[in-house]
């Protein structure tokens, strides 16, 4: 499986890489960890002529954790946010930290990217979901310029992203994270490390009365990208938390997603999997 | 292209086309060929290698990725002298037959007990659930991981 | 409890029955392993990879190859058409086992000429400079296939749907059906207090061998020879037949066994591979490797497993087994490989188990499919028949209101029932196969140990209790392990200079610690230390023939082999040393590397071999199995949320006869049993109805990880050991895997049992699991 040939560049600069990638239109692909990209070209299911390596950029892979928000750099690796005291601290990111433990094996970890793990939008993976459970912003540089664009409006579909051939994700860019914000995640793979066949981010706010408020609840591999479920959402909110809410918003889950049948599960299990997952990740959500 | 980097403490400089995998290189051009390609998509770990010190797939790696990076291969944890105590562990707790996934076994283990000498049960199965074994079903694998540790505290090796 | 029998006289042996620590570890552990990709030659070795059929069923209209040639680096590119050219016909891969003469029309050709019959038949051979310009050159091919109907499945083969028909000139997809019988199980029925019906099916797995196939074949155009490097399994019966399929003479074709990444029986049989690089190689007159690739190992290397069975069992009232019936289906896939047969004839001769059965009236139809060929992989038709026959006796036992446990003590084989026969199974090829009477032993007293060590009694409490939102359930099951096959296998044992022996085996290895147990076996019987013992082993020019390791086979046939080689090696130095002694050889006493006189002079070995030329043949023949044989117990948790299923605890216990080697004996039943978990959670080999293969990657095609069934324990018994042999052991690499289906669905049915399901069809993966619960939700609703 060896993949189709292609030449390889090495830029220092973003603005480098960005120009090389548009010179090439389209065939051309940067490559940062290459956990998700390499399986796919020794597959030979995509054969671009040049590989633009970013791993000379600088200040993509920093971790900066501040009050107005959190600050993730592209090449920040899974093993980076691991082992990020500030992102496990209180003010960090618990829900992220959370969700990445799931993502793949060791030595995965040690190479792949936030950024890799956005453009390559697989509706399984763990990162997208969280990106849209979480609010997160995509920074991106283009010939044109910078843009900032919303996670919801980032994923169109299956491996599919609003990315121009010409564009990289430079940052991801998380809200501030109230410490007293309610939180679970829940995922259920065949494997530890494998990808899911349904998960769940979920988490409110409480408002003066205990009631869930700002409710998210997103879902990982339920559909042909990571979404949030509205209906669940509305379900909660403005509610007391507790077990006959729960069990409501997990039916909700059940109706509200439309997943993919594939030889691992079928839309009907993954219905019933959406409602399992829903319901303990804000189960665990409650009992916080 | 050439690309210069460090192989079990030596510096090498290959000319390999930018398609070729570290693990290709390390096999066919070094001629270094414990470490061993079983997927070539990264899920079996049997290429498992350390660059500076960490443990990735040398078959998701292109070998003009690691200019100018040290690898450590499991020639290099090595020596024909005596097993070494992790190596020895292995054996003890017979921890491979086929031993085609032995190699990469060795590189992650060693990377995480370098790193976490204290690591436990479910850290070792959690970390090795990266690496593929068909023959052994883990469990010695596990054993010798875990009675490995004590080598690596104090910063033993 | 039965008593046991008294342990032979050898332990007062140094090596064998001790867990000696692996010769094989010492290269494994440092990388330093040759494996068929690692071999290094001088010359420049030119890359082979294969242009494979991307439809199941179709006629090859034309190839089209002329984009491909022109790529710089490419030397070749053969098909069909090149290899009639120099041999006439297009080779067809021989049957080893069992080669019925029904199928001599379905055998399968070395390479795809008029047709392909499955996604992955091997339509052209690329040769380059590199694998990765070969992969060039290979996807610059256009292939013209016309399709034709697509038979994917045992129903749609045996109906022939659309016509859908593998083979000209044959009317059928399913020409042999294997039957077993013994008394008259019809009369049984007609008059049975207690019957019950049930349909199973097994899915289609892959063996998932870590080191994927390779071979390196060498011609050598000054000596008209060729030596191919990769072997394994059965090489001299592959030598014989690339020998005969190039027209050469079996002197000059060698093939070299390296070290080898699994087997599990799935590599070795003879491949088209096998023919097309040597073929390649002759024809370039070069070295040609070729190293497969695990997309193209998922797909081409043998399958196993997939079948179905409809069984019915008789009892009376107390819960005496009296009878099996029924009919069952193996999914051959297109060709019937050298061993296809293996595994359907075993499922007919194995649903009775271990158990005390006397009528039996099976049959097994042998169906071909638009599949890639399947084999045998560990412990062949027997995993499947074991998993039919353990639910059956749940299911009784559960309608009896009878204990599980105690109604399969009733009818487990005891010592007074040996030697027991196991139905003969028809056809079979004359002269006769091997003897299959269960040689020796005692169930109950692994079923009463596996219950003790397990805590059935205890955990029995949580028999389909629903804890913490999770069901629990505990199952139980028994098993027989065939092994030992023969007919034969060879040994060569030569006194070196330097004083040591050079023991040569026709046994080969894959991974099972061959060298170290057969070095214990050597080394007690010249009674020297293993460190001056070198054991060669597999390849053919060691031996001038050889038989191989399958069948869990090698320590019986290839130890027994070499016990009868170390006495006549001894005879000899004994003959000699008398003359240097001045005795007579019966008055010489060899022992630790010298031969003594009875007045206490000694030559060493190495004085000795200095003399004469000192090397004898040893060989074993035999036409029994032996029978090791155990009981299995497990625990686990249910989540009816998803379906999951965690495997708490689970325990084996075998009787073995004698283990050479308990560490590397050990190791074998633990890694076999985590195969065999694997088949009943996880490994699926997926084909839509175009009979294309959906899980193509190691992404889809999952096997066991260290985080799975980390509580998975044995016990090896050694109270019976086998009367077949010089050495009193059995074959016991399969035993683990056996019993795991029948064990785990049970657990599953009594975890689940407030909602009746009946986990018959594997696997039981999540889905499965949970549409059951599910189904028995709804119904009860």
């Amino acid at each position: 499986m060896k993949p189709a040939a292609f030449d390889y560049a090495v830029p220092a600069t973003v603005a480098e890489a960005v120009a090389l990638l548009a010179q090439h239109e389209g065939a051309a692909k940067p490559i940062s960890g290459g956990q998700s990209l390499m399986p796919v070209l020794n597959f030979r299911l995509a054969a671009p002529s040049l590989l633009v390596d970013l791993r000379k950029l600088p200040d993509l892979d920093r971790i900066v954790v501040a009050a107005e928000g959190t600050r993730l750099g592209a090449r920040v690796r899974w093993r980076d946010i691991e082992k990020s005291a500030a992102l496990a601290a209180a003010g960090g990111q618990p829900l992220l930290c959370a969700g990445i433990e799931h993502v793949a094996h060791y030595q995965i970890r040690n190479r792949g990217t936030v950024g890799g793990s956005i453009a390559h939008a697989d509706p399984a993976a763990e990162m997208p979901g969280l990106a849209v459970a979480l609010d997160a912003r995509i920074r991106i540089v283009g010939v044109a310029g910078e843009r900032v664009v919303a996670a919801a409006d980032f994923f169109t579909g299956p491996l599919s992203t609003v990315l121009g051939h010409d564009e990289l994700i430079v940052e991801v860019l998380l809200p501030a994270w109230p410490a007293a914000r309610r939180w679970g995640f829940e995922e259920f793979a065949r494997r530890r490390g494998d990808f899911a066949l349904a998960g769940a981010a979920v988490w409110f706010d409480l408002d003066a009365g205990g009631r869930a408020a700002n409710a998210h609840v997103g879902v990982i591999g339920l559909s042909d990208r990571p979404r949030r479920l509205a209906a669940v959402e509305s379900v909660l909110n403005g509610k007391l938390p507790d077990a006959a809410t729960i069990a409501a918003a997990s039916a909700a889950a059940s109706s509200a997603v439309d997943p993919l049948n594939d030889i691992h599960a079928s839309a009907d299990y993954r219905r019933a999997l959406a409602a399992t997952m829903v319901g303990r990740a804000l189960t665990t959500a409650a009992a916080r | 292209m050439p690309t210069q980097f460090e192989v079990n403490g030596r510096a090498v400089e290959v000319e390999v086309e930018p398609r070729m995998s570290l693990a290709d290189c390390l096999r066919h051009e070094l001629h270094l060929t414990g470490t061993h390609v079983g997927c070539e998509h990264g899920v079996c770990g049997a290429c498992t290698v350390l660059i500076d010190g960490e443990a990735v797939r040398a078959c998701l790696t292109l070998a003009v990725q690691v200019e100018g990076r040290k690898v450590v291969t499991v020639e290099g944890l090595s020596s024909e002298a005596a097993l070494s105590p992790l190596q020895a562990s292995f054996r003890r707790h017979n921890a491979l037959q086929c031993g085609f996934c032995t190699p990469g076994m060795i590189t992650t283990a060693h990377a995480l007990l370098s790193e976490e000498p204290d690591c436990d049960a479910d850290r070792v199965r959690e970390v090795l659930s990266g690496n593929i074994c068909r023959c052994t079903g883990y469990i010695p694998i596990v054993e010798a991981v875990l009675d490995a540790r004590a080598a690596y505290k104090n910063g033993g090796k | 409890m039965a008593q046991p029998l008294r342990k032979p006289a050898a332990d007062k042996k140094r090596y064998v029955g001790s867990s000696i620590e692996r010769i094989e570890d010492l290269r494994f552990l440092r990388g330093k392993g040759t494996y068929v990709d690692d071999v290094i030659l001088e010359q420049d070795v030119l890359h082979a990879v294969i242009l494979r059929s991307p439809v199941a069923h179709g006629r090859i209209r034309g190839i089209d190859a002329s984009a491909a040639r022109k790529i710089e680096g490419v030397h070749a590119i053969i098909t069909a058409e090149d290899i009639i050219a120099s041999c006439g016909a297009v080779p067809l891969i021989p049957i080893r086992l069992h080669p019925i003469p029904v199928l001599e029309p379905y055998k399968q050709p070395v390479i795809a000429s008029d047709k392909v019959r499955h996604v992955g038949e091997p339509v052209a051979v690329i040769v380059a400079v590199s694998a990765a310009i070969a992969e060039d050159a290979m996807n610059a091919i256009e292939l013209d296939i016309e399709s034709l109907p697509v038979a994917a499945d045992v129903a749609s083969a045996v109906a022939k749907k659309d016509g859908a028909l593998l083979f000209e000139g044959t009317d059928s997809n399913a020409p042999l059906t294997y039957t077993a019988k013994k008394g008259d199980a019809d009369a049984v029925f007609a008059g049975a207090p207690y019957t019950r019906r049930e349909r199973f099916e097994v899915q289609r797995i892959t063996a998932m061998t870590m080191e994927p196939r390779g071979l390196m074949a060498v011609w050598d155009t000054a000596t008209g020879t060729l030596m191919v490097y990769g072997a394994a399994k059965v090489p001299f019966f592959n030598r014989g037949a690339v020998a005969q399929m190039l027209g050469m003479e079996k002197d000059a074709v060698t093939l070299i066994e390296n070290d080898v990444g699994g087997s599990f029986g799935a590599r070795g049989e003879f491949y088209t591979e096998d023919f097309l690089i040597p073929f390649a190689a002759r024809h370039l007159g070069r070295a040609v490797k070729w190293i497969e690739d695990r997309r193209e190992n998922l797909l081409s290397m043998n399958q196993a497993r997939e079948c179905d069975a409809d069984i019915e069992i008789a009892c009376d009232r107390d819960g005496i087994i009296l009878a099996f019936r029924g009919t069952m289906n193996y999914d051959l896939g297109a060709y019937p490989r050298t061993n296809g047969l293996v595994a359907p004839r075993n499922l007919t001769q194995f649903v009775c188990g271990p158990y005390r059965v006397t009528n039996i009236d099976l049959s097994c139809r042998c169906v071909f499919t638009n599949k890639t060929g399947s084999g045998t992989f560990r412990a062949p038709g027997r995993f499947e028949s074991n998993f039919f026959g353990e639910r059956l006796v749940d299911m009784a036992a559960q309608d009896l209101g009878l204990d599980p446990v105690e109604m399969r003590r009733k009818n487990v084989l005891t010592e007074r029932d040996m030697p027991w026969a196991l139905p003969t199974i028809s056809p079979s090829i004359v002269p006769n196969t091997s003897d299959t009477s269960c040689d020796s032993g005692d169930y109950r007293n692994t079923l009463d140990r596996c219950v003790q060590d397990f805590g059935w009694a205890k955990k029995r409490e949580l028999q389909g209790k629903l804890i913490d939102g999770r069901y629990h359930g505990i199952g139980f099951g028994c098993f027989i392990e065939g092994g030992a096959s023969g007919p034969r296998e060879n040994a060569r044992l030569r006194l070196d200079k330097d004083g040591r022996v050079t023991v040569s085996v026709g046994s080969t290895g894959v991974g099972q610690g061959l060298e170290t147990v057969l070095l214990q076996i050597a080394a007690d019987a010249l009674d020297m230390p293993m460190d001056d013992i070198r054991l060669l082993h597999g390849s053919t020019n060691l031996l001038r023939e050889g038989w191989g390791s399958y069948h869990s086979r090698s320590t019986v046939m290839g130890g027994s082999a070499i016990l009868n080689g170390a006495e006549n090696l001894k005879a000899m130095i004994r003959d000699k040393a008398a003359a240097l002694l001045g005795c007579s050889a019966a008055e010489v006493h060899v022992a630790g590397g010298e031969a003594v006189s009875p007045k206490g002079n000694a030559v060493s070995f190495a004085q000795i071999a200095e003399t004469a030329h000192i090397e004898v043949d040893g060989t074993f023949a035999s036409h029994h199995h032996t029978y090791a044989y155990g009981a299995a117990a497990a625990h686990v948790a249910v989540d009816p949320g998803t379906g999951g299923v965690e495997l708490i605890d689970y325990l084996v216990v075998e009787d073995v006869g004698r283990a050479i080697n308990p560490l590397t004996v050990h190791g074998q039943v633990i890694g076999g049993t985590v195969q065999g978990l694997g088949g009943v959670f996880l490994e699926h080999l997926v084909y839509d109805s175009e009979g294309q293969l959906l899980t193509g990657s190691l992404a889809d095609y999952l096997v066991p990880t260290a985080t799975d069934y980390p509580q998975v324990r044995a016990v090896t018994l050694e109270q019976y050991p086998s009367p077949l042999n010089p050495l009193g052991a059995k074959g016991a690499g399969e035993g683990g895997t056996i019993v795991v289906g029948g064990v785990i669905a049970n657990a599953l049915a009594n975890a689940l049992s407030s909602l009746r399901v009946q986990p018959n069809v594997m696997p039981l993966s999540p889905m499965r699991v949970w549409q059951m619960v599910d189904g028995a939700r709804r119904k009860s609703a």
